[in-house]
């Protein structure tokens, strides 16, 4: 007769699957995931995504040139001028258009910006993923004053929609370099103050160290990059190795951890931040005066007040928005280093006013494969901290 | 090392047949190899040691609709040692429908998972022995393939047939 078994190893054994998402607050946006639990323990994450998907890469094939870069925008939404500048220095080299210096510096300013921009909700909401409410407060006042800023540019607070394809739509309002270097000036002290809240709080170490670990060869394997890498013990950062729009002559370091875990991603986010900070202050120094936008007749926009004035601006400019655009036949790759990591453009032309092909290769997307991995044998409760230390952006991972 | 020479040493260690064109446009180069050996060609380009590709920044389709053959599957590679990049392509052919198959390479760089159910799911076509073939982002009863160039951008039920609202799944 066989013997009764213990209630407890029944209970013990049993894997239940539960439902994370797509709508909670921890997801931050809309991301399912079925996750796979052997009493509080992951035994497995099974992520479902699409929840989020508009079919970017189809809509660009059927668009000009130009008006691809808003739809770039709402890829990355937290750090709306990196997609746009991906995607403008991509046209850029397959027109071979060179860019104005001040146009540059600005650009730097402006992709400095949406790298704070970015890290900053993600700090406030990482902190508050693991339950320290007070951070989000403090970040979102710094978010504002970078708002304000981006407002003050093009009219967009969250999507500026300032690059264009050979420079920037239009010159910085007057006042704008001031204010930046007064955000820039107290702007460290700020981050003292989140450190001051986080770094070494011990319910936060207990919450992030040790949790979610993703060895470095796992991390290249699964084609992590940005903090994920940095984190991990990698000092890869495009801006350095494959330096864009000027970077080489700017001075700042990579930061790295080698925890591989939660902590020495906030870590290297944190000091990410200080060394764009670092990055602004020396780009206010050298902002060069000069045009904003190259001076290539058929492929870039012709400044507004020559539209007015000469005849053969306005027919550049005509011809530009009627037939757009017309780069030759190829292809090519473009990566820069967003907050998220290698955001990169891979472009197909077939000699046409559209693209023949947009691959968008969103950061955030590739860094979620990591999940799985990073989250096996951890606490339900540490999933979410794992999770929100990705920093996903749905509309990226989606696309 | 620089796009030509790597292309050269691809060249020279699987000869004419299985490295068929390079093109060069602006600094890059593209190489489109044969994609019965797309496995052969990545283990090498990943496990060289002057190539050391150790690192797959995607892996995407492009559909030449209606030339022939008809589908392009693209693969950007990066090397975190060398710090250079390099794309290679193999050219599928759909004769009949379900009839695009090329391997996966998921086992030489995990992170083509996605990227090929992805790709899969977007243009119809089959990576052979990938460890998780279901769909990533379109929903499981979609029968159609977005990014084909004859999918229509929009249209009514008869243009995308198989989006027609069904009873019990959502329609469009």
């Amino acid at each position: 007769m066989p013997e009764e078994a213990d209630l407890r190893d029944i209970s013990r054994s049993e894997i239940i699957e539960l439902n994370l998402g797509p709508h909670h607050p921890s997801t931050h946006g809309v991301f399912r995931a079925v996750v796979e639990l052997d009493g509080e323990m992951v035994v497995d994450v099974v992520p479902h995504l699409g929840y989020l998907h508009r079919g970017y890469e189809k809509t660009c094939e059927n668009k000009h040139y130009h008006q691809v870069i808003p739809l770039a925008e709402r890829c990355d939404y937290m750090g709306a001028s990196s997609n746009s500048l991906c995607y403008c220095l991509t046209l850029e080299k397959m027109l071979d258009v060179e860019v104005p210096e001040r146009a540059q510096v600005i650009r730097v300013i402006m992709a400095e910006l949406s790298r704070i921009f970015s890290h900053l909700f993600w700090l406030g909401t990482h902190g508050h993923d693991v339950g320290a409410m007070t951070p989000l407060f403090y970040m979102l006042r710094e978010r504002e004053e970078i708002m304000n800023l981006f407002e003050l540019t093009a009219g967009g607070r969250l999507m500026p929609n300032y690059m264009r394809i050979g420079g920037l739509i239009r010159d910085l309002e007057e006042g704008f370099v001031e204010r930046l270097q007064s955000f820039t000036e107290h702007f460290d002290r700020r981050v003292d103050e989140y450190e001051t809240l986080l770094t070494k709080n011990a319910i936060y170490m207990d919450r992030t160290k040790g949790i979610g670990v993703l060895p470095l060869e796992e991390a290249i394997a699964l084609g992590a990059s940005g903090p994920m890498i940095r984190g991990s013990g990698l000092a890869w950062d495009i801006r350095k190795s494959e330096p864009y729009s000027g970077y080489e002559q700017y001075q700042f370091d990579v930061p790295v951890e080698t925890g591989c875990d939660v902590y020495s991603r906030y870590l290297v986010r944190v000091a990410e931040m200080r060394q764009s900070n670092r990055i602004l202050k020396q780009a206010i120094d050298r902002l060069p005066e000069g045009p904003i936008r190259a001076a290539s007749p058929g492929v870039v926009f012709p400044p507004q007040e020559e539209i007015y004035t000469k005849m053969e601006s306005l027919i550049h400019h005509f011809m530009l928005v009627v037939e757009g655009l017309k780069p030759l036949v190829g292809e090519y790759y473009q990566t820069i280093e967003s907050a998220r990591g290698e955001m990169g453009c891979y472009l197909v032309s077939d000699g046409g006013s559209k693209p023949y092909r947009l691959k968008w290769r969103a950061p955030a997307f590739v860094n979620l494969e990591t999940l799985a991995r990073m989250s096996r044998g951890y606490f339900f409760a540490d999933l979410i901290a794992i999770l929100s230390s990705i920093d996903i952006v749905l509309a990226e991972v989606d696309r | 090392m620089n796009q030509e020479s790597i292309g050269e040493k691809l060249l020279a260690k699987f000869g004419p047949d299985v490295i068929r064109t390079a093109v060069t446009f602006r600094d890059q180069v593209a190489v489109t190899v044969a994609k019965e050996r797309i496995l052969d060609v990545c283990k090498f380009l990943k496990e060289d040691p002057e190539l050391a590709f150790n690192f797959l920044s995607f892996v995407a389709g492009v559909d030449r609709y209606p030339e022939t053959p008809r589908f392009e599957v693209v693969y950007q590679l990066y090397s975190l040692k060398r710090n250079h990049r390099f794309r290679i392509k193999a050219l599928v052919e759909e004769s009949e429908p379900g009839s695009a198959v090329i391997d996966s390479v998921a086992s030489i760089w995990p992170t083509a998972n996605w990227h090929e159910r992805e790709t899969a799911e977007m243009f119809g076509m089959t990576f052979r022995n990938h460890p998780d073939p279901r769909k990533l982002l379109l929903p499981e009863d979609w029968t159609c393939h977005p990014l084909r160039k004859d999918f229509p951008l929009y249209g009514t039920d008869e243009d995308t047939p198989d989006l027609r609202s069904k009873a019990g799944s959502q329609g469009i």
